[in-house]
């Protein structure tokens, strides 16, 4: 007996999706290629953190750079002992000194030729007496020590006249100041993280048709099921895919930063406290996830050739840039157009939205933003399913042109 | 529908014999027609045959019924229903470019169309195997689709056809591609399907298969049908062939050979007269012609094919015609 009669119609929308999203999972996962999409991020996270060790090395290097004493004995011991006392007051501020040559009475010192030279490593050349000193450095470092090497001067001549009164100190966790700066950065660093994750996942799925395409499943499909369950059964599929990415390179990264001592704590809490971020994080990933992911499903759709589908991608990667430069903006103005634009645009929404939860505490601009992208997510995948049912599926005459029906022209005769 | 002339009566659609119906559909696409109002009547049950040559409109016939595309002008019924996906459980698909994951086993692409079809995974795949064992495929159950040859693919994506166990089969040019066995088998495939009461429909462009199957054909060219009925009401439309052999050459029988006579080696070749043999041979006998043989041959589907689609054709050159110099 045929299955009809048990199960007449169709399929339901949310079934239909599931079983391509299921099928591309499951393709995706096994797949030959998924262990070097897991790795994938590994490698730009390698070099950066090679460029990062390289670049404070190197700042480390530069940062060491002295300034040479070459003054009278008297004056240079002085000089030496007041930049101590200084040092252990001020701190880091005041830079290290290093005797050049200890001079005779009357005898001068070349500091410019010495920097010019290049010899040693010397920012500047203090010369002169401690009433008159000379500094010799480029511009930079004169706007950067003058003061400070008048300081020590002054300190080196008169011990007395420049006693620091000590100052008592109170210890609190945050400030106005810096829970606004903490939560700046966290919803920087929050819109940098999604941005990231979106941009290397969400990308992938424009060349997520062309498979079907290739090999002409793509009509089978059509046939069976709404082409707009095909398309939110792709996106799912991939969804899923970036989760156990997501929570492969997270749970990496958490070890890593556990075996560091790395706490929470240490960093400002952000608006909505840190369990509800991470959760609204991951929301707000899948909403950009989504809507972007529609967009580029729709648009790698079109794509004839694999070919097609690269060279889309330029094009795809700057208007992707585009809009986090939109929510970027919005972070440093709270309450302006920007931001409400930000947050009802509906590409950069999750990005301003995250931004939103590390800086306000309030919680229900989110339930609204959440609706609006899901609402603008059924929409994108409805504009995306239609478009590529109008301009894809179809099967054009091979044969002579037929420019107009023959019916409509009769129609149009008799009239 | 009448089963001697393959025409659909009226009480075929009232009592909803037909599994499909279509009327005026018409499709353009950018501008250019490819179906410009197609008319189709399919008795469930029956084997029908779309033909037409490449570029006719077959296909995107299919995809209208179907509901892949949408039609612009015309509507459709598919077993009773406006738009064919509310029952896409009951039918099964098979396009003309043929498609299946290269990477999915045999046995899970079969799993998988049906499941396209709403047939849970588990069960599709226990038919699964019997579909295949029962074509001599079973040992290719769990090989990848990249690893089988071009024929047993397609018998694959038959067979995910089918699986569901539909009651109305489309196929798309389904003998394309295959070898004279497999075709042969896909023949009794076919036959199987409409014994046990499924309707059949597939398109083709090589009329031996429609002839050898078919209780009714479309024929479709210039994106219209110039004829729809039973192979035989077909066959009938083009006049039988005379092909006689006389001892004498000449003679004043001669006369009475139609004006489309012609020599063909050593028989005479012409159309069967409206009046019948009969007159012809009492003319031939009082003209002493010495009759050695005579047969009258009936034409075949391919014949009438080509009446039909080459008239279609004729008419919509004078059409166009017509239209560019208005």
């Amino acid at each position: 007996m045929s299955d009809a009669a048990q199960a007449p119609g169709r399929l339901s929308f949310w079934r239909a999706a599931l079983v391509v999203a299921r099928r591309d999972f499951l393709a995706i996962l096994f797949g030959r290629t998924f262990f070097l999409f897991l790795l994938g991020p590994l490698f730009p996270a390698i070099v950066a953190t090679m460029a990062g060790g390289i670049g404070a090395q190197t700042q480390s290097i530069a940062m060491s750079a002295d300034i040479g004493l070459a003054m009278e004995a008297q004056d240079t011991e002085a000089m030496l002992h007041a930049r101590d006392e200084l040092a252990a007051q001020i701190g880091p501020a005041i830079p290290n000194m290093v005797v050049l040559e200890r001079l005779e009475p009357g005898q001068t010192f070349d500091g410019v030729r010495v920097l010019e030279s290049g010899e040693g490593r010397f920012a500047g050349v203090v010369t002169g007496t401690l009433a008159a000193p000379q500094l010799a450095a480029t511009q930079g470092t004169l706007d950067r020590w003058r003061g400070v090497v008048a300081l020590i001067a002054a300190r080196a001549a008169d011990d007395t006249s420049l006693a620091l009164p000590d100052v008592a100190t109170q210890v609190v966790a945050t400030s106005g100041a810096t829970q606004n700066t903490g939560r700046l950065r966290t919803a920087q660093g929050g819109q940098l993280i999604l941005f990231l994750l979106i941009m290397l996942l969400a990308t992938m799925v424009l060349s997520n048709l062309a498979e079907e395409k290739g090999n002409k499943i793509i009509e089978i499909l059509a046939a069976a099921i709404p082409m707009d369950a095909v398309f939110l059964g792709k996106l799912f599929a991939m969804l899923g895919i970036s989760a156990v990415g997501i929570a492969v390179w997270g749970s990496t990264g958490a070890l890593i930063l556990a075996a560091g001592d790395f706490s929470l704590a240490s960093f400002t809490s952000p608006g909505v406290g840190w369990p509800l971020f991470f959760a609204l994080g991951v929301v707000y990933f899948a909403m950009g996830y989504l809507l972007l992911g529609a967009i580029f499903l729709a648009v790698g759709s079109m794509a004839a050739t694999v070919r097609d589908v690269q060279t889309l991608s330029m094009p795809v990667t700057m208007a992707q840039v585009m809009v986090f430069f939109l929510a970027s903006m919005a972070v440093t103005q709270h309450g302006q157009w920007t931001e409400y634009a930000a947050m009802a645009f509906p590409l950069s929404s999750p990005f301003a939205m995250l931004a939103r939860a590390a800086t306000d505490e309030a919680l229900w601009p989110h339930a609204v933003a959440i609706g609006w992208q899901l609402v603008c997510v059924a929409l994108f995948i409805r504009f995306g399913a239609q478009l590529f049912r109008r301009k894809v599926m179809k099967s054009g005459p091979r044969g002579a042109a037929k420019k107009k029906s023959r019916s409509g022209k009769r129609a149009e005769q008799a009239a | 529908m009448d089963m001697a002339t393959g025409e659909t009566r009226e009480s075929d659609v009232g009592k909803g014999l037909l599994a499909i119906e279509a009327r005026g559909l018409v499709k353009a696409f950018d501008g250019t027609l490819a179906v410009d109002g197609v008319d189709l009547s399919v008795r469930k049950g029956a084997i029908y045959g779309i033909l037409g040559p490449n570029g006719a409109g077959k296909t995107t016939t299919l995809r209208m019924l179907m509901g892949i595309i949408e039609p612009d002008a015309g509507y459709r019924r598919v077993l009773g229903h406006d738009n064919p996906r509310d029952v896409a459980r009951r039918i099964g698909y098979l396009p003309e470019e043929r498609g299946l994951y290269p990477s999915m086993k045999a046995i899970e692409a079969i799993a998988f169309m049906g499941a396209l079809r709403g047939l849970p995974l588990a069960e599709g795949r226990r038919r699964g195997r019997e579909l295949l064992e029962r074509h001599d495929l079973g040992h290719a159950a769990s090989r990848q689709i990249r690893q089988l040859s071009k024929g047993m693919a397609q018998t694959v994506q038959l067979l995910g056809t089918l699986v569901h166990q539909p009651e109305l089969v489309v196929l798309d040019e389904p003998f394309s591609g295959l070898d004279a066995i497999n075709q042969g088998k896909l023949e009794v495939m076919i036959r199987d399907l409409a014994e046990q009461g499924t309707t059949v429909i597939f398109s083709t462009h090589v009329i031996h298969h429609a002839e050898r199957l078919c209780e009714g054909v479309a024929i479709i060219a210039g994106g219209r049908v110039p004829y729809a009925g039973s192979v035989e009401t077909a066959r009938d439309r083009i006049p039988a062939q005379v092909r006689l052999e006389t001892r004498s050459r000449e003679g004043a029988w001669r006369n009475a050979l139609p004006e489309d006579t012609r020599r063909v080696g050593d028989f005479w070749q012409f159309t069967l007269p409206e009046t019948g043999v009969e007159p012809l041979l009492r003319a031939l006998i009082d003209g002493d012609a010495g009759i050695l043989s005579l047969s009258i041959e009936r034409a075949g589907l391919h014949d009438a094919f080509v009446a039909i689609a080459g008239e279609a054709a004729v008419r919509d050159m004078d059409t166009r015609s017509a239209g560019d110099a208005a």
